[in-house]
């Protein structure tokens, strides 16, 4: 009764210190659910198809992407393209390779290249630096605090889809600044310097999905989900595997133990 | 370990090779025969589970290493290398990673069973401090650790904590030049972290062989926390604790593996995604989750040298727990007030390490100084107390005599 005692004091203590946790943007994501979540979620590949294209079209303009080769989108668990379709999404960009001479020639890219990296011109002047978004839904949070966290995942997807889809007008009696635009769910302050993206019909699918700003903003996020952790699938399958052969192995253990003690008292 | 040895070689050439390196005797003697207390609960499994974690530790690091490239401008993309395009390399990563939690999630149920049960008294006060040095090499095993993936809170915790160097007087500034190989945390310091970081864990495993030998000369304490009278008292090793041992391992596995393939990230702190950038501070700089109690220590005091001198007294006045407890009755079972003062002082530790994951305000410095006063007023002043006023409760005669009373309660009840 004395220990229950205590592991409720201890357990209040922890819950009541959870809840100090502070936020560090203003508003914690939105709660938006997608296919990969929970133990047995899956990517939609449809989805990371079409997520792949807005960040190509959209994104891909200030963002590098460093970690992921076009190879990538071919691979088991990802996107789920062709190898004759990840081809030619490469040779649509032009890579500049230097030869043995010193001389840059630009040629078609391959498979095995990296996604390319956007031109310098095009950053300078943002106001700040576009970030990598190879990893960018692994080093962000969408919401704190420690059972939160375990419950509820750590929030990376919904980070980016409430960033894309929160830019607001700042509240009254607040001054816009030159260049930076309100966004209540940013981690940094509220003022980014990223303009709003989206806008409707933004980008053509080549599926009939309709290309609204809250299904571009879907797409996008559960494609750097994807970017940021590319053997998920692979992840979760082989778990499961390791748990059903440890839960038997821990059965099988239990009993004979049991036996081999039930003569010792 | 008593008597003499149990093993008598049957073959002439086991005959001939035991004259003149009896291992496989002391293999026997201490691995399988060794007589252990047949009263031990699951909280006794810790020990195990350790060395098996020991073990996974410094077999996913060394295959890590064979793909890992100790430079600040490619250890980054290496870790992202193994987590991408090595064979299962994620799960080596994600093992390791978790890995180093789960072993000190095992360490603390370990030391906090020792200190419930009294394991530190004699004659166990070697065991005990070589323990200690244990925990004290791990922490600085993981530390280093932490720095090799060379994301922003790799760079930021190495920065802040070798920092803490430079508060001693007169020689800091030169110490923490040294420590760094140069004016910042950069490429020397990574380096040599990545040296000790493949060192220390084979450090640690001679260490431990220290601790087993030192504890097969004493024997295990118990729940009861009497001594061992006669061989009614125990059960060799095999196949009562490897057994029993092995089960809490396969369950202790199963918690490990949870994690690791499904919130591999869970325990980890998201901005170590972010590369190591020295020109960009992260908004909120802390250690991993089993640092945070001392580091709750360190920031309670406003001074910069107190508080490093507080927070490495804290772990160091564990070496003298022997002789600040005046108890003489070991297990904390049949000490009513130390009982309860001993669950109180879980909590104060666990609420420390609450208080080191916030950004620190003003409520939450004060908290945090009355739990690092608590913290130390439990070793310095309620543990020597406390073993001079309490009445403790009557002892069984022996080990045997508590079992069998436990068993007939059962019994009783079921009847
Ligand atoms: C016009 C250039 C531009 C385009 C196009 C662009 N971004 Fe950004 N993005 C930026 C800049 C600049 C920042 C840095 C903002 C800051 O730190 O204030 C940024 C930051 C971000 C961040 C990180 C915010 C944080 O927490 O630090 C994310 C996530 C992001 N962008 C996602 C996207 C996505 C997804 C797209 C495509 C739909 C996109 N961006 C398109 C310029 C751009
Ligand atoms: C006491 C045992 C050990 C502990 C507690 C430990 C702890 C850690 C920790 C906390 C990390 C950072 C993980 C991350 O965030 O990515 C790490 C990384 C690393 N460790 Fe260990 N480690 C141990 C043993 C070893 C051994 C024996 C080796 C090699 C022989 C090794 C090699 C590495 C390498 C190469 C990395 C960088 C790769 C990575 O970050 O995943 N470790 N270690």
């Amino acid at each position: 009764m004395k220990k229950f005692a205590s592991l409720l004091i201890a357990g209040s203590a922890l819950i009541g210190c959870a809840g100090l946790a502070h936020a560090e943007a203003e508003k914690d994501a939105k709660a938006i659910s997608y296919s990969f979540e929970g133990p047995f979620g899956k990517f939609d590949k449809a989805q990371l198809q079409r997520g792949y294209k807005v960040y190509q079209t959209v994104c891909a303009n200030c963002h590098s992407m460093k970690f992921v080769a076009f190879r990538n989108l071919a691979d088991r668990g990802g996107p789920g393209f062709t190898d004759a379709q990840v081809k030619a999404l490469a040779a649509t960009f032009k890579v500049s390779e230097t030869d043995s001479k010193g001389d840059t020639k630009d040629r078609d890219g391959m498979a095995s290249d990296y996604f390319p990296s956007p031109a310098l011109a095009t950053i300078a002047g943002l106001g700040a630096i576009p970030p990598d978004l190879s990893l960018i839904t692994k080093a962000r949070e969408g919401w704190h605090g420690t059972f939160n966290q375990l419950l509820n995942n750590v929030g990376g997807p919904q980070y980016v889809y409430s960033l894309l889809t929160g830019y607001e007008d700042p509240p009254k009696g607040v001054a816009p600044i030159e260049g930076k635009y309100y966004n209540p769910y940013f981690t940094s302050g509220v003022w980014i310097s990223m303009p709003p993206q989206l806008t409707d019909g933004l980008v053509k699918y080549d599926d009939d999905t309709k290309p609204t700003v809250d299904q571009m903003a879907k797409d996008v996020s559960a494609f750097l989900a994807w970017t940021a952790e590319p053997k998920m699938e692979e992840r979760k399958q082989t778990g499961l595997e390791v748990l059903v052969y440890l839960l038997i192995l821990a059965g099988l253990l239990y009993a004979v133990k049991r036996k081999i003690w039930a003569a010792i008292h | 370990m008593s008597g003499p040895s149990k093993y008598q070689p049957t073959s002439a050439v086991g005959k001939w090779f035991h004259e003149r390196l009896p291992i496989v005797a002391f293999a026997k003697d201490h691995a399988l025969d060794f007589p252990t207390p047949k009263n031990l609960n699951y909280w006794y499994t810790f020990g195990g589970i350790l060395a098996v974690m020991l073990v996974v530790q410094i077999i996913t690091g060394i295959v890590l290493v064979m793909h890992y490239t100790p430079h600040v401008d490619m250890a980054f993309a290496s870790v992202e290398h193994i987590m991408r395009d090595v064979n299962y390399g994620w799960m080596l990563r994600y093992l390791h990673m978790n890995g180093a939690s789960m072993f000190f999630i095992a360490v603390y149920i370990h030391m906090f069973r020792g200190m419930y049960y009294g394991s530190y008294k004699a004659p166990r006060e070697v065991l005990w401090m070589i323990g200690v040095i244990i925990y004290l090499v791990m922490m600085a095993t993981a530390f280093m650790g932490y720095v090799l993936p060379w994301g922003q809170m790799s760079f930021w915790g190495a920065k802040v904590i070798t920092n803490l160097f430079s508060a001693i007087p007169f020689v800091g500034p030169e110490i923490t030049t040294w420590l760094w190989g140069g004016y910042s945390v950069d490429n020397p310091t990574l380096n040599r972290f990545f040296s000790l970081h493949y060192l220390l864990p084979f450090v640690l495993a001679g260490i431990v062989f220290l601790h087993i030998w030192a504890l097969h000369v004493v024997g295990n304490n118990n729940p009861t926390g009497i001594s061992v009278k006669s061989d009614k008292d125990t059960v060799p090793f095999h196949p009562y604790y490897t057994l029993k041992d092995g089960f809490a391992i396969v369950v202790f596995l199963i918690f490990y593996a949870a994690f690791v393939f499904y919130g591999p990230n869970y325990m980890g702190d998201a901005v170590n995604y972010v590369q190591a950038n020295p020109l960009a501070t992260p908004e909120h700089i802390k250690p991993e989750w089993y640092y945070l109690p001392f580091y709750a220590i360190l920031r309670s005091i406003n001074n910069k040298l107190l508080g490093v001198v507080a927070m490495f007294s804290s772990i160091l006045i564990l070496l003298f727990l022997p002789w600040l407890d005046t108890s003489r009755v070991r297990s904390g079972k049949y000490r009513p007030i130390f009982k309860l003062e001993f669950w109180v002082f879980c909590v104060v530790c666990v609420a420390l390490g609450f208080v080191g994951a916030q950004k620190p305000n003003d409520t939450l410095s004060w908290i945090g100084f009355l739990l690092t006063l608590y913290y130390f007023a439990h070793f310095i002043i309620f543990l020597p107390l406390m073993g001079l006023l309490e009445q403790p409760k009557r002892l069984p005669n022996s080990i045997s005599e508590d079992v069998l009373a436990h068993s007939h309660g059962k019994l009783a009840a079921a009847e």
